[in-house]
């Protein structure tokens, strides 16, 4: 039998729930764990393989010099590396942070500030590593997730669509929210991969999968002004899951300081 | 003296990130830390300024485990601010929900992350390969849970259909009502699973614990009741802060809680099952009589056994909730703003998990309090280690390790919640 390629399954700030994903594909879990080995995975098992490894799924972000320095060698370790998650790949719900003072912040959390050793942000593990492919979303989808493994073992490039959510709300048929009913939706301006989760729930997408490629966010931003939104309910809505991604940090600034009305002077991400 | 050192870089098989020293003088333990290193996210400071609208979809955000726990937490406690009550169809669907993540959560915790310390493996996935089919109908109920919270939350992971109020849609009947053959294989089987499970090698051990638990007038409790324990706690949430305390200590990067002027208290599973046994279905009971549990249990490694008759009940209440299922006409109560301070208690599946909002009002969240129930158990957890010392000694390094982990696993600790990795260091 050839020799099976080894995964590692690696945690940074985050809640847990993507690597759960990888848990939480039933039907094909023992599968997986016949055409891989799971050499590392701390979630799951007790047994710590060494590396290095074949692939490496990265979940969560950088908030601390300990784990500035971990990610080093955890891309030292690693032929692929994969980050999975808004997390991984943006900063996650805890890069608001970024826009706050990180003192006050700790103060309002714990009693003794001096206990505690953070960095002022949260940024995407590509911050700091190469990053060789990334799965979006808060949480991944777990079939993206299967999808990039078999893949990337069979060395071809996963088929992960890179177009916005609103495509695929199209494409199941539901009624525009923003059009019927003036709810406020990010989904023209959002990675795909939920299958246009929210809108088929009746509310407008809030962001989960970040931002798609050349996001128009001024636009989208007057039109749901024009509808009468106010100004600090659309600043919100781009600073969610995925806050500290380019465009929509840079939307969301554009609301705090007023300047909402200005045309886009550029397309695409940075 | 002699000098021995247990070392554990990382513990496995709990949700997140921590450490772990036992310090022995000779064969007496001095000290015992457990250090949570999981990077602190400051969801308390973050929520300030938020709309209280977003307040379930952020918290979910600090567990991709028990996000549902988060969700009914917090709806509750601003509800209870702005003096909503969700009643009828909306609140049996939320119990519906919840016992999808209970059925996700325990059988996750019962068969992939505590099962495994009992038989000798490291894993799961090595554990399939001598008993493959226990795992698989383990996989298989897991999903059954998933796909309940799915139906109703529109995602197993961070569900989207939770708002304060209610629901953004409620779920079609013929949707749920396509759950339920799976449902009743799970209530069957998990019953089924009880008396093997129930001969697995637990550890003679037990501590005289304040447990501490909703209890509902009716009802095993999932979202309401009031907070009481076997010493005679008998509070409403709203009381919380009278009663208990979180003070931060140096090791951790959680915040640990106590009953001011008692101590440490033990939350979750085993809690809940001995002070409300009387609130579990004739099945349900009979099948606890019929593998020798009987309550009260003070035997923490049995917690795993209080799981596995949680399970069974969140089956029996799902099927029940469904089968009694007809769409509410509107999928959510009105939500005004009004400035006020609410308090919200919900039973995640590894204890209570308590919320308090003070609102503005403009519907933003002026203060926010979490306490999950992982920094709850912290110290139970410490003193259980503490009492067990003894014992590891003299056992092989291995073993004394391995016996350590279980204790700590035990409470299914989720240290994303308190803030994963443990540091064993057994020093003489």
């Amino acid at each position: 039998m050839p020799k099976r390629p080894r995964v590692a399954v690696w945690k940074f700030a985050s809640c847990d729930g993507c690597q759960l994903s990888l848990l939480d594909c039933e039907d094909e879990l023992l599968a997986v764990a016949e055409a891989v080995e799971i050499a590392y995975f701390p979630e799951a098992s007790r047994a710590f393989g060494k590396g290095p490894y074949d692939v490496s799924l990265v979940e969560g972000s950088i908030t601390t010099p300990h784990d500035a320095e971990r990610i080093r060698e955890v891309r030292r370790s690693s032929k692929v590396l994969v980050t999975i998650g808004a997390c991984a790949t943006s900063g996650g719900i805890q890069a608001l942070k970024n826009f706050r003072n990180v003192r006050e912040l700790i103060a309002t959390v714990y009693a003794r500030p001096e206990y505690i050793d953070t960095l002022t942000t949260s940024t995407p593990i590509r911050d700091h590593v190469p990053v060789d492919l990334e799965l979006r979303g808060c949480p991944i989808n777990k079939n993206q997730l299967l999808e990039l493994l078999n893949a990337t073992l069979n060395g071809r490039r996963p088929n992960l669509p890179s177009h916005a959510v609103c495509l695929e709300c199209k494409q199941r048929g539901i009624p525009c929210l923003m059009v019927t009913q003036a709810i406020p939706c990010l989904g023209p301006v959002t990675h795909a991969g939920c299958g246009a989760l929210c809108p088929a729930f009746a509310r407008g997408c809030f962001g989960c999968y970040g931002p798609s490629d050349a996001p128009n966010t001024v636009p989208l931003a007057q039109h749901f002004r024009s509808t009468g939104v106010d100004s600090g309910t659309v600043e919100r809505l781009f600073l969610g899951f995925n806050a500290n991604a380019e465009p929509f940090r840079t939307q969301a600034l554009r609301m705090s300081l007023g300047a909402e009305a200005k045309p886009s002077t550029s397309k695409g991400e940075s | 003296m002699t000098t021995k050192t247990i070392k554990v870089d990382v513990l496995s098989r709990v949700e997140g990130e921590g450490a772990l020293l036992v310090r022995f003088k000779g064969n007496k333990p001095v000290e015992v830390k457990l250090t949570i290193y999981e990077p602190p996210r400051f969801f308390e400071g973050l929520l300030r300024g938020r709309s209280q609208m977003e307040v379930p979809d952020i918290t979910a955000r600090i567990c991709g485990i028990c996000p549902v726990a988060y969700q009914m937490s917090a709806c509750h406690a601003i509800e209870d601010a702005l003096g909503v009550r969700v009643e009828g169809t909306l609140r049996a669907l939320r119990r519906l929900l919840y016992c999808g993540e209970w059925i996700e959560s325990h059988v996750l915790h019962i068969f992939m992350l505590h099962a495994p310390d009992f038989l000798g493996f490291d894993d799961v996935l090595r554990m399939a390969k001598v008993y493959p089919d226990e795992v698989k109908a383990a996989l298989r109920m897991k999903k059954a849970g998933n796909s309940l919270v799915d139906v109703v939350g529109g995602r197993a992971i961070h569900p989207v259909n939770v708002r304060l109020g209610g629901f953004y849609r409620a779920p079609d009947a013929d949707g749920l009502r396509a759950l339920l053959p799976e449902l009743r294989w799970g209530r069957d089987t998990v019953l089924a699973t009880l008396p093997w499970l129930a001969k697995l090698p637990f550890p003679e051990f037990s501590r005289d614990y304040e447990f501490v638990a909703l209890r509902h007038p009716d009802e095993y409790p999932l979202c309401e009741g009031r907070l009481v324990s076997n010493r005679g706690l008998d509070i409403a949430v709203r009381d919380y802060d009278v009663h208990f305390v979180e003070d931060h200590v140096p090791h951790s990067n959680a915040l640990t809680s106590r009953l001011r002027g008692r101590g440490s208290y033990h939350v979750g599973p085993l809690a809940r099952v001995n002070l409300n046994f009387d609130r579990l279905s004739d099945d349900v009971r009979r099948a606890a009589d019929a593998i020798g549990f009987t309550v009260p249990c003070t035997n923490p490694f049995k917690s795993l056994l209080a799981r596995g008759l949680e399970t069974a009940f969140a089956f029996e209440e799902a099927i029940a909730i469904i089968e009694g299922y007809v769409p509410p006409k509107e999928p959510f109560v009105a939500i005004v703003p009004k400035a006020s301070t609410g308090y919200g208690c919900s039973e995640a599946p590894r204890g209570i998990l308590v919320h308090r909002y003070t609102v503005d009002d403009a519907g933003l969240v002026v203060e926010a309090k979490i306490v999950p129930p992982t920094a709850q158990n912290q110290r139970c957890i410490e003193e259980d280690l503490f009492a067990l010392a003894p014992s590891l000694v003299d056992l092989p390094h291995a073993q004394a390790t391995l016996r350590a982990e279980q204790a700590v696993r035990n409470y299914d600790p989720c240290i994303s919640c308190a803030t994963h990795f443990l540091r064993l260091t057994v020093e003489g």
